[in-house]
Order: C-alpha cells, then sequence, then structure tokens
C-alpha cells in the first residue's frame, strides 16, 4: 500500500507581491470527508490560499499540494469542483450546455441529470445563463462546480445573494457531498454560515493563520459572555459592579457583557430578587471572530512600531 | 511533519483520462465557443455586416460596372472582413473574460491546456469563412465578378487561415487591456491599419509614404494574398505568407508571456 498523503495542504506558503506580503508562511492540511472553513475580513490572504491550492499563483516559497501533487498538475486538477467568488459564464449558453462543457474535463463526471438535481436547478437546463437569476447563476455554477464528481470542492463564498430557501437547499447539497467523502474548502463572510457545516474553521488575518480548530475551540477563544434580564435596576449602577465589561439598554431589557457570567449573575439577584426572564449566553462566533482578528491587527501593529 | 491517519487520507492514485475524452474535451470547448457567438447578435451581427455593407456601397452600388474595381474591392473587402472576427472574437472575449473571471475559473478547472485558445481560434475560422462567403455572394451574385471554382476555394482558404495572425494580434492586445476597454483600442488598430495597408482605397492611390511603410501591417500581406486568389496579383506569395506566419508567431508568443506572468 502506498503512503497516506493529505487530500491538500500548505506547507509553509508564502506568497509576495512585491513589497506586500500576502501570505506570511501558512500550514494548512485537509483531510478525506472534511469541511474546512477559511475565514478572515477581506485581504487577509484567504484569495491567495486558495489562488495557490488551486494552482493559479505559484508560492515563493514552502510547499501547496493537492492530492500529493503540484495543483499545476491537470491530474491533480481533474479532482477537483470549483466554485469562485465570480465568475461571469457565457451568457448565451444553455445550463445544460455548461454542464456538458465542464463534465468533459473530467474522467469520470456525473451526469447533466444528476449534477442539475444536486444542485437544484433541473428545472433550468434549457434556459440561457444571461436569462438566470443572480440566485439561480449561483446554483448553476455550483451544479458546475460539483459535475466532475470531485473528491475536494473549493466554495468561495458559495452562498452570497442566495435567499434563506436558496442558501439551506445549498447546505444540504453541501452535507450530502460531504457524506459521500468529499472535502470542501469554503471560504465565506456568514459566520453562521462556518458555524453550520465546518468541522474545523481556520481565520487568517495578515497573511497569518491565527486559528484554527473546531467552531467550538474558536468560541472558547472568547470568555465573553452575554447576560440580559428585565430588570428596573438603574444602568449607572451596574456600570459600576465589578466585572461588568459593557451594560446597555434595550427597551426594558438590560444586556450586559462580562467574562465573569456568574458573579454578575449573583450580584443581580443580590440587587433585585425579582428580576425576570434571566439569560446568559457565550459569545457568538462573530465576537469570537471580531476578538480575534482585532487581536492580530494590534499585534501587528506593535510589531511595525517595534520595526520602526 | 504531521501524522495523517489512515483513514483520513486519500491515495495518491493517478486519474486516468482516456484520449479519446481529452479529445472530447476539446471538441466540447470548440463547439461551446462557436455556439456561444453565433447566438450573440452582439457579435456576429458587426462582423457579418461591417465589410459586405461597405462592399455592397464601393463594389456594387457606387461601382458602376467595372469589373475590375469589383474584383480588386473583393478581395480587399475579404481582407478587411475576417480580420474583425479574430481581432474582436479574440482581444474582446479575452479581455472580458480576464475581467470577469472566467478566464480564472477555466485555469483552475482541469480544461485540457489550449484548448481555451483552439476554441477561441476555431470559432474565429468559423466567423472568418462565413463573412468570405457572403461577400464571395455579393461579389458573384451582385457585383458579377467572375471567379472559378478554383479562385473562390482559394478565397475561402485565404479567410480561413488568414484570420489566425490578427487572432494572434486580438488576443496580444486581450492581455494588455481588461474588461470594456478592448473593443475602443482594437478599433484604433483595426481601422487605420486597414486603411493604411490598402484595404478601403487601393494603395496606389495613397500618399507615397503610405505606400512605402505598407508592408509594415500584417494586413497588407494578406491582401496581397487575397488578390492572387482573385487574379489580381502574380507575385510570389511565399514571402506573404512567412511574413503572416512570423507575425502570428510573435504576437502569440508575447501574449502568452503576458498571460503568464500576469495571468
Amino acid at each position: 500500500m502506498s503512503t497516506p498523503i493529505a487530500v491538500a495542504r500548505l506547507a509553509g506558503a508564502v506568497k509576495r507581491y512585491g513589497a506586500l506580503t500576502a501570505l506570511d508562511g501558512i500550514d494548512l492540511t485537509l483531510h478525506r470527508g472534511e469541511l474546512l472553513a477559511l475565514l478572515g475580513p477581506n485581504g487577509a490572504g484567504k484569495s491567495t490560499a486558495i489562488g495557490l491550492l488551486l494552482g493559479l499563483i505559484r508560492a515563493d516559497a514552502g510547499t501547496v499540494e493537492l492530492f500529493g501533487q503540484d495543483p499545476q498538475q491537470i491530474a491533480a486538477r481533474r479532482r477537483i469542483g470549483v466554485m469562485l467568488q465570480s465568475a461571469e459564464l457565457p451568457a448565451t449558453l444553455r445550463v445544460g450546455e455548461l454542464l456538458r462543457l465542464v463534465a468533459s474535463y473530467y474522467p469520470t463526471p456525473r451526469s447533466v441529470a444528476e449534477s442539475a438535481a444536486l444542485a437544484g436547478i433541473a428545472d433550468l437546463l434549457t434556459r440561457p445563463y444571461a436569462k438566470l437569476s443572480g440566485g439561480q447563476q449561483r446554483r448553476v455554477q455550483f451544479a458546475i462546480a460539483l459535475c466532475g464528481k470531485p473528491e475536494l470542492l473549493f466554495l468561495d463564498e458559495p452562498t452570497v445573494g442566495l435567499d434563506i430557501e436558496a442558501r439551506g437547499k445549498l447546505w444540504a447539497a453541501i452535507r450530502q457531498m460531504l457524506a459521500e467523502g468529499c472535502s470542501v474548502v469554503l471560504t465565506t463572510h456568514y459566520l453562521e454560515e462556518a458555524e453550520a457545516l465546518a468541522d474545523r474553521v481556520c481565520v487568517i488575518a495578515q497573511g497569518r493563520l491565527i486559528h484554527q480548530g473546531s467552531v467550538e475551540q474558536l468560541r472558547a477563544r472568547v470568555a465573553v459572555k452575554r447576560i440580559s434580564c428585565l430588570t428596573p435596576l438603574p444602568i449607572e449602577t451596574v456600570r459600576r459592579w465589578p466585572h461588568v465589561i459593557e451594560a446597555q439598554l434595550d427597551g426594558e431589557r438590560l444586556h450586559i457583557t462580562t467574562a465573569e457570567a456568574e458573579v454578575v449573575v449573583r450580584q443581580l439577584f443580590d440587587a433585585d430578587p425579582q428580576l425576570r426572564e434571566l439569560e446568559v449566553r457565550r459569545g457568538g462566533l462573530a465576537e469570537a471572530f471580531t476578538e480575534l482578528t482585532r487581536d492580530a491587527g494590534e499585534a501587528s501593529l506593535t510589531e511595525q512600531r517595534e520595526a520602526a | 511533519m504531521e501524522t495523517v491517519m489512515l483513514v483520513n487520507a486519500v491515495e495518491p492514485k493517478p486519474i486516468d483520462m482516456s484520449r479519446g475524452r481529452v479529445f472530447r474535451a476539446y471538441l466540447a470547448e470548440m463547439r461551446s465557443e462557436c455556439l456561444r457567438y453565433l447566438r450573440a447578435p452582439s457579435f456576429m451581427l458587426p462582423m457579418l455586416l461591417f465589410s459586405s455593407v461597405f462592399y455592397l456601397m464601393f463594389g456594387v452600388l457606387i461601382n458602376h460596372g467595372d469589373g475590375d474595381a469589383a474584383r480588386y474591392l473583393l478581395a480587399s473587402y475579404c481582407t478587411f472582413g475576417v480580420i474583425g472576427p479574430g481581432l474582436f472574437g479574440f482581444g474582446v472575449s479575452l479581455a472580458i473574460e480576464r475581467a470577469g473571471g472566467l478566464l480564472t475559473l477555466k485555469r483552475a478547472l482541469p480544461m485540457p491546456p489550449g484548448a481555451y485558445l483552439l476554441g477561441k481560434m476555431v470559432m474565429a475560422m468559423v466567423t472568418a469563412t462565413l463573412v468570405t462567403v457572403l461577400l464571395l455572394c455579393i461579389g458573384v451574385f451582385a457585383a458579377h465578378v467572375t471567379l472559378n471554382w478554383i479562385q473562390m476555394a482559394t478565397l475561402l482558404l485565404t479567410g480561413m487561415f488568414g484570420v489566425l495572425p490578427f487572432c494572434a494580434l486580438g488576443m496580444l492586445v486581450g492581455t494588455l487591456i481588461r474588461g470594456q476597454g478592448a473593443p475602443g483600442l482594437l478599433n484604433l488598430i483595426y481601422l487605420p491599419m486597414a486603411f493604411m495597408s490598402g484595404l478601403w482605397i487601393p494603395l496606389s492611390m495613397l500618399p507615397a509614404f503610405l505606400q512605402r511603410i505598407a508592408p509594415v501591417w500584417p494586413s497588407y500581406h494578406l491582401d496581397r494574398i487575397a488578390l492572387a486568389a482573385v487574379g489580381l496579383n502574380h507575385e510570389a506569395l511565399l514571402p506573404h505568407v512567412l511574413v503572416l506566419a512570423g507575425f502570428a508567431v510573435g504576437f502569440l508568443l508575447l501574449a502568452a508571456r503576458r498571460l503568464r506572468r500576469y495571468g
């Protein structure tokens, strides 16, 4: 038996554009049947990382592999499917013709009917691409990504412009692909998308991988919790309590941000035994993400100052 | 070194794609390119009408039965007509597909190498052939130019293959400019070059300076071959063919270099 290899791998990958370092030594390994979400602010290096893995650009240093091969090798790319953030497909071709064309690039593609059914576009096959709505075009692009029966799918912001129902259907299709053993690299701006689908989340900021782990682990990086309740307590008093990071009044409802929820809740009950509708939540992925990327931003600012 | 669990790993099996399937991928690409432009009136109509309306006006309506003028203009409007699909079919579509992300997607997909360019090339050749057929019909039936079968076939072949150097020039322009700016620049090349090669007004009627520098333009050389096809030029054709081949290879190399470097 031959040596097992990863589906996709970046090791110490560096990419510079002139003076700008877009990727500063990234290590990433993707396993079979896994969905990896790449998160990060715009310009953080997500697209560069994807570009390297798709063989669109070459790394200045480090290793980039798809199935143990250079992504610029067509044999490696015959095992991937791609959906880019923006790709204007030929306007006058019909959906079925587009699917048949892209399927012709692959050794063992799905049938047009199968790809269309998976992406929920069976009713659009005879329509010219330009006559479709934005959401329909996005679904056609998804069908094109999966038509080659790929072992690895790259989905770059796949649900931008989709309504909630279409997004749900796309998620279901992605889950079906994962269940068949396909791996997925997903970039998204919607944190709930990462939350719903990802086995692993990588956060990239300033060209570096600043966090890698499960969604739970990412959340746990952020200690803050949110407390909310109905109470007549004056907000100024609450703000002065120890451990209260922030307190806000939303109508009658009081919202408190704190790292020590237990202490603050005890204090709330001491001050107002009649308090109602108490809720304590851990900070969401959004808060975690903001905090992480802000920390990375501050760190690099400090570095720059030290260097100056 | 990262240890990868066996169950999570994939085999480095080479994906074999039979030659037949690869060949079919090339065919599919050509078919798609042709279909998509044949269905696009905004591309086909100007390509087909530009030269044929000119020829109808100058070769038939204004020209009062001068057979030699009609013959001469048939060749030069054929040349003019086949340059268009090369420059615009290649240049505009490449510029727009670079800006719109389609080229990036195709480079990421396992499209066989060269299928993209080959598809566009075949599309330009088909369009150039249609232009030549249309002009031939006008020439024979409306302008009453008498041509034998060999002359017609030679003119058709000249149009079909003569488009190639201009595909390469269009491709080069398409790599220099992104998006909607390309048609403007291409017209700036197309129209003055056509004029200075004597495609609208015979070279002999142009200023001596323009006559002297005419061999600089690839369109001049294609016109000499087209004129020979209709029996109006008896000089040796090989030098013109070689110059056109040289232009094609030169433009192609420059364009390929730019595409590799800047995408």
